[in-house]
């Protein structure tokens, strides 16, 4: 049962989006959700990728992703119409929605991907929403007009300052942190360092933060717990327990370390595809 | 034994038997056949098959050696009871065919148990050849011989026939050994069978869990495409609980009973300091990454890595911890250790297995067991520190206790470490099924006929059993399928009786 690319965009400079035959998933899939694709052959690498948004009228799904490697740049690659052979979802358990007051939603690059469906189901919920979203610059910079539906107040910091305020997301989140009254929850999705530095400011103001990790995964079932991760000094799967754990009890470091285990493997996988592409172009 | 000394005594054997003069101490001294094997050397170096199967002149030679007991107590040690004696005096007598059927009426999967199944423990176990000679690796070896005649007929294309459509519709969760007998079994009667598989491939532990060289895809892939043929439906990537909850299959989507086999689900760890560092993994994510995903051909059309590892220490003394082992050993660790905390003697791995992992060069390290993982500034592992443990009392196992011994502690220097201690039951059918009952492990409780709770639903395989082996689930399987058909046919009567 392979998957068709309905639409496929750019969003950015290495940022895509596609939305992807799925009928079944667009109908199960609720926030917080993941699939594991495989794109190709039986032995296509099996990476997780958060569900953006779904329409079970039209039975799609979209995901976003960043060119980060050999699969997602394969993934980058195909056009629309191409197929994917393998989606395995909706996994990992749904966002715990209701309503808390006053959330505050961060997120660094990618990570905006996952966040939206969240902050819109927040919304839904009744919530006040404060967003504060960044990416290291402007051509990285994704789901804004988005964002800026749903959001009672919209932050967008680079890192460069080439969009935005120029600043870090932690720099805005100890501000509105800092209110009276303060936000009741905060939810912070992006890179493993932008998790750890948010949970460390949220902390400080004594914040409940949910963060959603994405961490190394084979089956996204609970049988190969490659995914673990430390939650309050206890071993938890990713796949299973999460992806969403609370972030104040998370060992980031050693997240963020299990995620490079095979940095160099993947780095010569992608040159070697790279060159393999540069090849073919030639050849044409 | 030479081949020509092999057919020799063959030759004069079968004369005896046509003159009616072969006793039972002839029998005895007919020597037990070894399984051909690949050289130790060349075989670390591939994953292809070790054991190569008996020729024709050793299959019949071992099978002289049955002696048609009476009370066949190899029968009753047999989970599924297959006619063990009938088999084997017809594979004396040349007829192997005939052989393939019998062992079929009672075991669908015969190419696959003749090489996975414990049978020293088992059928072996009760042998009176075994018995007699004091040593049950001497019985007669009857999981080779079931291996022959199920190879012999590996281009036999004949399916199953299947009995007139019965409307009805059964899914089957799980495309492992206890799920393919389930689906072959229920479609036989003529239902709608359809299995969902969450990987994207099927044959659940047979191709991510037990290595290639010891049970090869193609053998399981055969089962698989029988099913096919059969007309089974075959959906992957499909978890049940997440896409589609057991209640929605049955009260939406139309099916009248399902069959659940997920298997057993969450790797055991530890709780032992280290165990997140990079390069611990458990069995079935090495497993997986090595068979499954092929990682041993990373960057050759696989794209799934693994660790390059140089001393690896395998925990544990089952199956899994032999095959992770020489899973390792074949992806070019230079040192393999299996620590176990107990001793050779209680180590619930097939002797086979044992024996080969140690003609691979893995080094057993019994009576230990690590208390801690050591890693560098990077959380690289770079040792495991472990205590030594005597044997005490026998516990509820049967099998003498693990005592460590305080202040025994000392290191094995390693870059990386495969858990091998077991699963604990997958909670995603119990989080998704509120109907089902499942005991204090998480397994769920199913009567003699493996009927849960939930009327139409049942279930079987380590999901029930907790760690089973292809055996037990495939007998579940069937007593599943059985007990399907039966409350289908009833279903059925009741409708046709009292239309809606």
């Amino acid at each position: 049962m392979s998957h068709k690319i309905v639409v496929k965009k750019k969003l950015s400079e290495d940022v895509f989006t596609a939305e992807i035959e799925a009928p079944l998933i667009a109908q199960a899939r609720k926030p917080g959700q993941f699939v594991i694709i495989s794109i190709n052959s039986d032995y296509s690498e099996r990476i997780p990728l958060t569900i953006a948004d779904a329409n079970p009228r039209k039975g799609t799904i979209s995901l976003i992703w960043q060119r980060v490697g050999k699969t997602t740049a394969e993934l980058a690659d195909l056009q629309q119409g191409d197929e994917i052979a393998n989606i395995s979802g909706p996994l990992g358990r749904p966002t715990h929605i209701e309503s808390f007051g006053t959330v505050v939603c961060v997120g660094g690059g990618i990570g905006n991907a996952p966040l939206l469906p969240i902050a819109k189901a927040l919304k839904k919920a009744g919530n006040k929403i404060i967003s504060i979203i960044g990416a290291r610059t402007k051509n990285l910079l994704i789901l804004e007009d988005e964002f800026a539906v749903i959001s009672d107040e919209l932050i967008v910091t680079t890192d460069d300052g080439s969009y935005g305020r120029k600043a870090l997301v932690t720099e805005p989140l100890k501000e509105v942190c800092g209110r009276d009254p303060k936000p009741d929850q905060a939810f912070v999705i992006g890179p493993a360092i932008m998790m750890k530095f948010c949970c460390e400011v949220t902390k400080q103001f004594n914040v409940p933060t949910q963060v959603s990790l994405n961490t190394i995964m084979v089956d996204g079932t609970g049988m190969c717990g490659g995914c673990r991760v430390e939650v309050d000094g206890k071993p938890k799967f990713v796949c299973v327990d999460g992806p969403e754990f609370d972030g104040h009890k998370v060992n980031f470091d050693l997240m963020m370390k299990r995620l490079d285990a095979y940095k160099n493997q993947e780095q010569n996988a992608y040159e070697h595809y790279k060159k393999h592409q540069c090849k073919i172009g030639l050849d044409k | 034994m030479t081949d020509k000394e092999r057919q020799e005594l063959l030759q004069q054997l079968l004369e005896k038997q046509r003159a009616g003069q072969l006793k039972p101490a002839d029998r005895f001294k007919i020597p037990p056949q070894d399984m051909p094997e690949q050289d130790h050397n060349a075989r670390t170096h591939n994953v292809n098959e070790v054991a190569l199967g008996y020729t024709e002149t050793h299959a019949r030679l071992e099978a002289m050696r049955c002696l048609g007991c009476k009370n066949a107590p190899c029968i009753e040690g047999c989970p599924v009871q297959i006619r063990i004696q009938d088999f084997i005096a017809a594979i004396a007598e040349g007829e192997y065919k005939k052989a393939l059927d019998i062992i079929k009426d009672n075991s669908l999967l015969p190419a696959v148990c003749g090489r996975v199944c414990p049978q020293e423990v088992q059928c072996q176990l009760t042998c009176t050849v075994g018995r007699k000679l004091k040593d049950p690796t001497k019985a007669v070896s009857i999981g080779r011989l079931e291996r022959f005649v199920a190879d012999l007929d590996q281009d036999n294309e004949s399916i199953p026939a299947v009995a007139t459509e019965t409307g009805m519709e059964v899914a089957v969760i799980g495309s492992g050994p206890g799920g393919i007998v389930a689906a072959a079994d229920t479609r036989r009667a003529g239902h709608d069978v359809t299995i969902f598989e969450a990987f994207h491939k099927t044959g659940g532990v047979m191709v991510y869990g037990i290595p290639e060289f010891r049970l090869p895809k193609a053998i399981v892939q055969k089962e698989i495409d029988t099913l096919k043929k059969m007309g089974v439906k075959i959906v992957t990537n499909f978890i049940v609980g997440r896409i589609r909850t057991i209640e929605q299959l049955m009260k939406e989507d139309g099916f009248d009973a399902v069959y659940i086999g997920v298997g057993a689900g969450l790797p055991r760890f530890m709780s032992i300091e280290g165990e997140s560092l990079i390069g611990v993994y458990s069995a079935n994510e090495y497993l997986t990454r090595a068979n499954l995903m092929k990682a041993y051909d990373f960057g050759k059309g696989a794209d799934t890595p693994i660790a390059i590892s140089k001393k690896v220490a395998v925990i544990g003394g089952g199956n899994v911890a032999m095959d992770s082992a020489r899973t390792a050993v074949r992806l070019g660790a230079e040192k393999v250790y299996l620590v176990y905390r107990r001793t050779e003697k209680e180590m619930p791995a097939r002797i086979e297995e044992v024996q080969h992992a140690k003609e691979e060069g893995i080094e057993f390290h019994i009576l230990q067991s690590p208390k801690r993982i050591i890693g560098d500034e990077n959380s690289h592992v770079t040792a495991i520190e472990c205590l030594r443990y005597r044997l005490g009392e026998p516990d509820e196992s049967g099998r003498r206790r693990p005592i460590p011994i305080e202040g025994s502690e000392f290191r094995i220097d390693v870059d990386s470490v495969i858990i091998a201690i077991g699963n604990v039951a997958n909670p995603l059918i119990r989080q998704t099924t509120p109907g089902l009952e499942f005991n204090k492990w998480g397994n769920i409780v199913v009567d003699e006929n493996c009927k849960t709770s939930m009327e139409g639903v049942y279930a079987g395989g380590d999901i029930v059993l907790g760690a089973a082996t292809v055996i037990l689930a495939m007998g579940q399987g069937r007593i599943a399928a059985a007990a399907i058909n039966r409350y289908l046919a009833e279903k059925k009567r009741d409708s046709e009786k009292n239309p809606t």
